[in-house]
């Protein structure tokens, strides 16, 4: 009787692993990464769930098409670095990608594993094996191609620029990246917290380039401290612009600039770039509230969520004008910020601030809302239900509804033509802009997406810069 | 990179003057930008406008009066000691053209905001009478500067100690009785300048103010720096940082300066404690 249970679960498959992280009440007061990362058994483990299909649909997910069942496999074989250079063969930055990448939508959200059960915890993996092969430094770098003399300005140092910076010193090019901040990495250092992408990996991806040759000109906006066409003078022979989506929205609601309110831009960017949680060893203050109110559902409105729980808010609350079905952030957010005790307030718009005799705010109105007719996006448009205003208190509040364009280089350079929203115009299979020479890709091209999508658009414009340096336009 | 080449004490120790290496920004300054300057990777980004600037020698100047933790560490360092990071030209510059008759209104560090304003004003043909103002005669600073970027130069003081016996906006008011003035550009204390714009209004005179929000980038992506510009938000670091005098809201200004006062105490305390 006993013997034949042990011999049915044996032929049951095995459940999808559990990454292991540190329990909620332990992590809302710190700011080390929450899930902890796959143990060798686990991995392997793991990789012997996925059945090698002839016909990988979890490929056609993946924007860059990683060779899924290839480095799985390794894994499988226990050969790690062969693991982490099949990954490299299509993705630079996988330990990154492994950890943000929104996987239910992407590969993982394709797997035939999938189907049935749960599919295979591709991201796991992917982050596992990248994180080994840095820690042990395996893996060889690929080699460089002879030099060609050609110069390329990548402006902008956020995934998709470090992609083409990466791409095109391989290819023998001489690669200079502008980036306005002090610090490399754009969003993966100022907007993503420390919590959910440490920021030590960033730094090791960035030296990576830096020992392959790529030279890095922190502290530079080009537009004001240098132009497009300044660089071309100074002997540049192609510029891909990757500045990212780098202007806030705000709502243009009654009060809005009250003290206490910030874009999410603000608040991440004091917080993770300028490390303010750490004031007064950082010199930035970190504004600090006790009722925090977010506004938004994405990616950046759980981060802005997750960090205000950290800094010890009493309350945090997440206020979206949709349901819980539409939330747009990563599943794996949504759940961590559900744990640590941020609280959804759905179907809810905000409709006024409150302040004080200081400018302080001190609290807000919103208004409660049904779901009506479907929209353009096929998701139903939620509508106002009338009379339902009611007000609460508050004394922080992060708009977190979205970015647009900045400006600041595409004023300088009229001849790259933009959409109506004020971004870059590049062709969808190549990246190359209206300007001879130009190329864009990532945000500043699709308005604010992901980064894995940010380096796809960054690969297919490194293999049109070289076509381009080798062949011409 | 950004190497101190030059430093002076003004007004007492109060203001320092800086002229640091930064031949990219120095080739593209323009009067009424500014920069955003980090001592160290755990500074603060803190905005300075650029009194001068030099192409030739590939430096910038900037003039600062000591007032937190951030400004006291700029204050400390010395000739060689490098900004950890300076970026920039931020900001639109001045429009400079012929006005006709001009009158520039500064106080504190703001005279030092001024003084290239001013003087690319007059080298554009206008009339320019400078009004200057301080505390006390020992807090001037740029008197000589001004004097040689001005037609006419009138000084006031709080105490009485040079000049005009009190505060810039009489001798402004007496100016504008006499005269048909047909641009005032003001720079100093967000009161200085309200109250600049509260007279100029009643004439119905173009009137520039340059305002100093909080900031952290310095390149619009923040929305730190917001102020209320007629009905409209504004960010200063790009659609600034001057405005219409007559449209700013200068009290929401007031306040948001406001925002940190607790922590930048707490900061600048420990800061004077640890170098005691
Ligand atoms: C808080 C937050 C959380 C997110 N979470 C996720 C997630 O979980 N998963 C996911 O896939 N995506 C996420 N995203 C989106 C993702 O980060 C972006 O889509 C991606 O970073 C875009 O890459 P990029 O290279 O186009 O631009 P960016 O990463 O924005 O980098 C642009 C860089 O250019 C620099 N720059 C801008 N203007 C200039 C100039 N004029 N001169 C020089 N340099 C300039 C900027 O300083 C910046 O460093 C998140 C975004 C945010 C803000
Ligand atoms: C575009 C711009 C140009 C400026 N140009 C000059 C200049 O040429 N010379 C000069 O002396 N100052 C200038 N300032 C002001 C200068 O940036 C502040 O004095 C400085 O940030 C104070 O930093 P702190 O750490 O020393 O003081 P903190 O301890 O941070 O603050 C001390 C006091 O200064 C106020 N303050 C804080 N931040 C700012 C700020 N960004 N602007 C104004 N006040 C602030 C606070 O309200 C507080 O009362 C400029 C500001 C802007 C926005
Ligand atoms: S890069 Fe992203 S989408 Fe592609 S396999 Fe890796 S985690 Fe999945
Ligand atoms: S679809 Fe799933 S099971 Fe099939 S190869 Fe991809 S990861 Fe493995
Ligand atoms: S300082 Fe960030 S937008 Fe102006």
């Amino acid at each position: 009787m006993s013997d034949k249970k042990v011999k049915k679960t044996k032929k049951e498959k095995p459940n999808r692993i559990k990454m292991p992280e540190q329990a909620p009440e332990i992590r809302k007061n710190n700011f080390i990464e929450v899930p902890t990362g796959l143990t060798e058994e686990m991995a392997v483990a793991e990789a012997l769930r996925c059945l090698q299909c002839k016909k990988p649909a979890c490929i056609a997910g993946c924007p860059v098409s990683v060779d899924i069942p290839g480095f799985i496999q390794k894994i499988a074989d226990k050969d790690f670095s062969g693991a982490a250079e099949k990954l490299w063969e299509k993705n630079a930055l996988p330990a990154v990608c492994g950890r943000v990448c929104p996987q239910e939508i992407q590969c993982e959200g394709k797997c035939i594993v999938g189907k049935k059960g749960e599919p295979v915890a591709i991201g796991y993996l992917e982050r596992f094996v990248a994180d080994r092969a840095r820690e042990k430094q395996e893996g060889k770098l690929p080699e460089i191609a002879e030099k060609t003399g050609k110069k390329v300005a990548v402006i902008g140092s956020g995934p998709s620029g470090l992609t083409v910076a990466g791409d095109l010193i391989l290819k023998g090019h001489d690669v200079t990246i502008f980036e306005a901040f002090h610090n490399s990495g754009g969003v993966l250092v100022y907007g993503i917290p420390e919590f959910r992408l440490p920021k030590k990996i960033v730094k090791s991806e960035v030296a990576t380039l830096i020992k392959l040759g790529v030279k890095i000109e922190l502290n530079i906006v080009v537009g004001t401290t240098v132009t497009i066409d300044e660089l071309f003078q100074e002997g540049f022979d192609a510029v891909y612009v990757g500045v990212g989506a780098g202007l806030p929205k705000f709502m243009n609601l009654p009060n809005e600039n009250a003290i206490g309110i910030f874009s999410a831009n603000e608040y991440l960017t004091r917080a993770n770039l300028m490390k303010a949680y750490l004031f007064p060893e950082y010199d930035t203050p970190m504004p600090m509230g006790k009722n925090v109110v977010v506004l938004g559902a994405g990616n950046v409105a759980m981060d802005s969520a997750r960090t205000a729980v950290r800094l010890g808010a009493d309350s945090v609350k997440i206020v979206y004008r949709r349901s819980r079905d539409e939330m747009p952030a990563r599943a794996e957010e949504l759940h961590h910020a559900q744990e640590e005790g941020v609280e959804f307030v759905l179907l809810t718009n905000p409709v006024q601030f409150f302040s004080n005799e200081q400018g302080r705010l001190t609290g807000m109105e919103c208004l409660k809302m049904e779901l009506g007719e479907p929209d353009d996006s096929g998701r139903r448009r939620p509508v106002p239900i009338k009379g339902s205003e009611y007000s609460f208190d508050c004394d922080l509040a992060i708009i977190s509804v979205g970015a647009n364009a900045n400006p600041l280089l595409t004023n300088s350079t009229p001849e790259i033509n933009l959409n109506q929203w004020g971004n870059i115009i590049a062709n969808p299979l190549n990246g190359k802009t209206s300007k001879k020479g130009v190329w864009a890709g990532g945000d500043i091209v699709t308005g604010m997406a992901t980064v894995i999508l940010a380096m796809g658009a960054g690969r297919e414009a490194a293999n049109s810069i070289h076509d381009y340096l080798t062949l011409g336009w | 990179m950004f190497k101190i080449v030059k430093r002076e004490e003004m007004a007492q120790g109060t203001i320092v003057l800086n002229e640091i290496k930064a031949p990219r920004i120095a080739e593209k300054a323009k009067p009424g930008q500014f920069v955003i300057l980090q001592k160290n990777e755990k500074g603060e980004r803190i905005p300075l406008t650029m009194a001068d600037s030099n192409p030739e020698k590939g430096t910038i100047t900037i003039i600062y009066m000591i007032v937190g933790k951030s400004s006291a560490l700029f204050g400390d360092m010395k000739v060689e000691d490098e900004y950890f990071a300076v970026i920039g030209p931020l900001g639109k510059p001045t429009h400079i053209k012929k006005y006709g008759k001009v009158v520039c209104v500064g106080g504190g560090t703001g005279i030092a905001v001024l003084h290239p304003i001013a003087r690319g004003l007059k080298q554009a043909g206008n009339d320019v009478a400078t009004i200057i103002g301080s505390r006390n005669k020992d807090l001037l600073i740029l008197e000589d500067k001004m004097v040689k970027a001005s037609n006419n130069f009138y000084v006031c003081t709080d105490d009485g100690s040079k000049g005009h016996h009190g505060f810039v906006t009489d001798v402004l008011k007496d100016i504008l009785e006499k005269n048909d003035i047909d641009l005032v550009v003001a720079i100093g204390p967000v009161p200085m300048m309200k109250f600049v714009s509260m007279i100029t209004k009643e004439k119905n005179i173009e009137t520039m103010v340059s305002l100093n929000p909080i900031m952290v980038d310095g390149t619009g992506m923040c929305g730190c720096c917001r102020v209320s510009i007629g009905d409209e938000t504004k960010f200063a670091c790009v659609d600034g940082p001057e405005f219409d005098g007559h449209k700013v809201d200068y009290d929401e200004l007031s306040k948001r300066l406001q925002a940190y006062l607790e922590d930048e105490k707490k900061s600048y305390d420990e800061y004077k404690k640890k170098v005691s």
